[in-house]
């Protein structure tokens, strides 16, 4: 079964060069046939692998299939090689899973759209390029896909490009992920001159034997990764674009700024997680990265009125708890609450897809209310995916992996209570918001009645992300319950165990707090947005309430000091310099050039015999010079 | 055998001269010939019998036949000896002439000092000629039946009527061109024949 | 004879005398090479004019081609006439 490991990303890859080539000529049916079934076979494939996977495990548990050479230079020898092992596969699971679902999803909610075969063929694209991304044996494959993925991201965003916003979003996404991808190639650069590889294996051991623990290469080579992985995770500091790249469809916010790119951040860190091993500092900025992003978005969306935004926001933050359980070293939590976050977060993107497309493209939940009736399916799905989100316990699937993040977060040696507390007020918030969400848009009067209803195509994927936001959860059990950590044990062939220090409280102590911290989110956003709505309004009303408001609405003022520290300047930078200093070089060679031309033009006057003479003469001089000498 | 030698180079600069100096094309053409036979008997003087004969069958006859044919094809009839009087005026020799004499010049020093003129004449059999050129110039045969080629396609090419049709059909401006035919030839005679 | 033939070269506006001056100085120049190799013995000088001769074979057809067709374009042989590649 191995052997087909190389089909996994070939065949979305084939969908989409067909959808590409013959996709404006295509009936809308062939091509949502092509996109959602090469995804479905991809997902077949992964299964088929896992199980092998599971009955007969790989010796060494990785296997790496070397397809051919793609460059080979000097000492600097790279292949087109997949490397299989327990991370990339739960992750590669996860992404076809959720993407054939997703594309499910789409055949219906692109229907009728004109860009519809041009839709699936990014989209395929995207899922291609992202299991390349996974799959990738050495760096730079996997940079291939990281590049590859953010291109989709663009195509995406601005995929309803007649209207210049989106095409901006897009602009916006393309440019401040960029930074974190030039960081990240100085970080590969850095990695290759000290180590002499790319091959990720490899590059591993050697960072272990070569460099001591604290080592100033680690440290640097993991912020570096670091810098990457914020920009495409949209952690602080370069989070602002998640949030405008809603501009996009729904679909594409649920699979790829929700459930899967998004969180290629967190996979790199998971796929290096030696050098952060070595390198406490840089560990430790990973968690302070998330601990500092999960609180500045949880408060960020509480007060949006935009549904997609509040979901985006809530992303931002939930990878936030995903970095700050990889920088406390709980690696097998982080990649378990990406699992659960990818479906209970597609499931919330879908059911808020549903309410869009029912409420005419209304996006603000403030022109929505008591869809409860209306919109059954719609309301559970986002009662379930919210409960999961904020982590209702016992029952959901977020409850487990954010419970086992921030026992990790309290317990682990790298850990503080500190940065546990932050993760605390994170589930606060997280509940908050996400019950204000809830009850303002299926609770309360009804502004609007919604009309269509939606079919079986975009039930069935909710239906079904349903379920796994639920269960999902019960492949690792605590040890208060029962003690059943399969999915742990499942990653330990490919990450390490989190230590266990010594911590302050018993896991269920700690587990206690963050319960209570969940309903008193729950029960707040219950008082303030369904009971007593008038409060929360003159709260937000006052003085102090107004301007915090607005400083929250807009990410804590990120874009507002973006544009004055980076965009004004650059710009003002630009202006004055219209002439371009630089190019005076260029325009001056062709000045020159230009009058050389025109003298010498003078000379082409088009008659033979002028062009004799001037032979003959040149002739004379010539034979003259040889005469002489 | 020196004598002849002599003869037939004096024959030869003579007809060259007034070659480049008659009006009459036909003239000037049988001129050519004679010229062309004259270097046909100096070549045999200098023990390239072989080379004479190919200078008579190649150069006095083909490539001479090709000129007749042109000559014959324009229909240049007196009124061309005209123009060609016109074009041709004294003044017009002497900047070619200047030019002319002092490459003769250099290229005679240079001969004066690269040591003695006369030469032992040896004959070069045409065995020994076609040894070389079927052995180190081999490629140079191989390049020049293609460059025969070429010059094949390329005058058939450029020759042909439907290429013609095609240019002058083209473009409007070649029409009027050709209307204006005539005034070229006037405004040509009237410019400065010594601008070369 | 060269130097004659390049006077005729520059002399005459007719292209047919033109053609012919160039016919004198190919010419020129091959007796020129048959006589170096009379001199030296050498069959290179008879080979050298072998391909002079091919080259003028090759440069009379074309030459006359472009004449014809020039003639037909022009109704004249007057090369200044033909001067519309001026730059």
């Amino acid at each position: 079964m191995f052997h087909l490991l190389w089909l996994v990303p070939a065949i979305p890859f084939a969908g989409a060069a067909l959808l590409m080539i013959f996709g404006p000529r295509m009936a809308h049916r062939t091509a949502a046939w092509i996109g959602c079934c090469s995804i479905g076979i991809s997902a077949v494939i992964s299964m088929l692998i896992a199980w092998q996977f599971l009955h007969q495990p790989p010796a060494g548990g990785s296997y790496t299939q070397h397809l051919w050479t793609w460059m080979s230079v000097a000492n600097f020898h790279l292949g087109i090689s997949f490397y299989l092992d327990a991370l990339s596969l739960i992750f590669m699971l996860v992404v076809t899973f959720v993407s054939f679902f997703i594309h499910v999803y789409s055949s219906e909610y692109m229907r009728g759209d004109e860009g519809f075969s041009r839709f699936f063929a990014y989209m395929n694209l995207f899922v291609a390029s992202m299991l390349v991304l996974l799959l990738g044996s050495n760096l730079l494959l996997l940079y291939l896909g990281w590049e590859g993925v953010g291109v989709c991201s663009y195509l995406l965003i601005g995929f309803w490009y007649t209207d210049p916003k989106n095409g901006l979003a897009a602009q916006k996404a393309f440019i401040t992920t960029r930074v974190g991808d030039t960081a990240m190639a100085v970080g590969l650069y850095l990695l290759f001159r000290q180590l002499g590889t790319l091959n990720i294996q490899s590059l591993m051991q050697a960072a272990q034997h070569q460099w001591p623990h604290g080592s100033v290469y680690a440290t640097a080579a993991g912020l570096l990764l670091l810098g990457g992985a914020c920009g495409k995770s949209a952690q602080l500091p370069l989070q602002t674009w998640l949030p405008d790249a809603m501009a996009g469809p729904t679909p594409t916010s649920a699979l790829i700024h929700a459930a899967t790119m998004v969180t290629a951040g967190v996979y790199l860190i998971a796929r290096t997680h030696v050098l952060y091993s070595l390198a406490p500092t840089a560990q430790l900025a990973v968690a302070v990265v998330g601990a500092a992003t999960l609180i500045a978005a949880g408060f960020a969306a509480l007060v949006q009125d935009d549904i997609k935004r509040i979901l985006a926001y809530s992303t931002v933050s939930q990878i936030g708890y995903m970095f700050l359980g990889l920088g406390v070293g709980a690696w097998t939590a982080a990649i378990f609450h990406f699992m659960t976050h990818a479906f209970f977060k597609a499931l919330l993107f879908l059911a808020s897809g549903m309410v869009i497309t029912s409420m005419h493209h209304e996006q603000n939940i403030f022109k929505m209310g008591g869809l409860r009736k209306e919109l059954p399916l719609a309301y559970w799905a986002f009662v379930i995916g919210g409960c999961s989100l904020a982590g209702l316990p016992l029952v959901t699937a977020g409850f487990y992996s954010k419970g086992l993040i921030l026992w990790g977060a309290l317990s682990s040696p790298v850990g503080s209570a500190t940065l546990w507390f932050f993760g605390v007020i994170g589930v606060l918030m997280t509940s908050l918001y996400t019950f204000r969400l809830i009850f303002i848009t299926f609770h309360g009067p009804c502004h609007h009645k919604p009309s269509q209803k939606t079919g079986w195509l975009m039930g069935v994927p909710v239906i079904v992300l349903m379920t796994l936001s639920v269960v999902g959860g019960f492949v690792e059990l605590p040890s208060y319950l029962g003690n059943h950590p399969w999915f742990t044990n499942f990653l330990q062939s490919a990450l390490p165990a989190t230590a266990e220090g010594h911590a302050p409280l018993t896991e269920l102590g700690a587990e206690g707090i963050v319960v209570l911290a969940f309903f008193l989110g729950l029960g707040a956003a219950w008082f303030f947005f369904l009971q007593r709505r008038e409060l929360s309004e003159s709260m937000a009303g006052s003085g102090l309430g107004r301007a915090l408001h607005r400083w929250w609405y807009t990410d804590w003022g990120m874009d507002w000091l973006y544009d004055r520290l980076f965009v004004r300047p650059v710009g003002w930078f630009s202006r004055t310099n219209k002439k371009d200093a630089v190019d005076l070089i260029y325009t001056g060679t062709a000045a020159v050039t230009r009058s050389g031309w025109s003298s010498l033009r003078l000379t082409e006057t088009g008659r033979v015999r002028w062009y004799a003479t001037a032979l003959v003469v040149g002739t004379v001089i010539f034979v003259l010079i040889v005469a002489l000498l | 055998m020196e004598a002849i030698f002599y003869i037939a180079a004096i024959v030869a600069v003579l007809a060259t001269v007034l070659t480049v100096t008659r009006l009459n094309p036909v003239h000037a053409l049988l001129y050519l010939t004679v010229s062309l036979l004259a270097v046909a008997v100096v070549f045999y003087t200098l023990g390239a019998p072989f080379m004479a004969a190919l200078e008579v069958v190649i150069y006095a006859g083909a490539i001479m036949v090709l000129f007749v044919f042109v000559v014959m094809l324009l229909n240049l009839g007196r009124h061309t000896v005209e123009i060609e009087r016109s074009w041709l005026s004294p003044g017009a020799f002497v900047g070619p002439a200047i030019l002319a004499a002092i490459l003769v010049g250099e290229v005679s020093y240079l001969l004066a000092r690269s040591g003695t003129l006369t030469p032992p004449v040896a004959e070069v059999s045409p065995h020994q000629v076609a040894l070389s050129l079927y052995g180190p110039y081999l490629l140079g045969v191989e390049l020049a039946s293609f460059l025969l080629l070429g010059a094949l396609v390329g005058a058939y090419h450029v020759g042909s009527r439907r290429a013609q049709g095609r240019t002058t059909v083209g473009s409007r401006s070649d029409r009027t061109g050709l209307a204006s035919g005539g005034d070229l030839v006037r405004t040509g005679a009237d410019r400065p024949s010594g601008a070369a | 004879m060269f130097a004659l033939g390049l006077i005729g070269l520059l002399v005459r506006r007719n292209l047919l005398f033109i053609l012919m001056a160039i016919e004198v100085m190919l010419n020129a120049s091959g007796l020129a090479f048959v006589s170096a190799g009379a001199r030296w013995g050498q069959a290179d000088g008879q080979v050298m004019f072998l391909f002079i001769l091919t080259v003028a074979a090759a440069e009379v057809a074309v030459g006359l081609a472009l004449l014809l067709r020039l003639y037909h374009r022009f109704h004249s042989l007057d090369v200044d006439a033909a001067s519309e590649m001026r730059g």
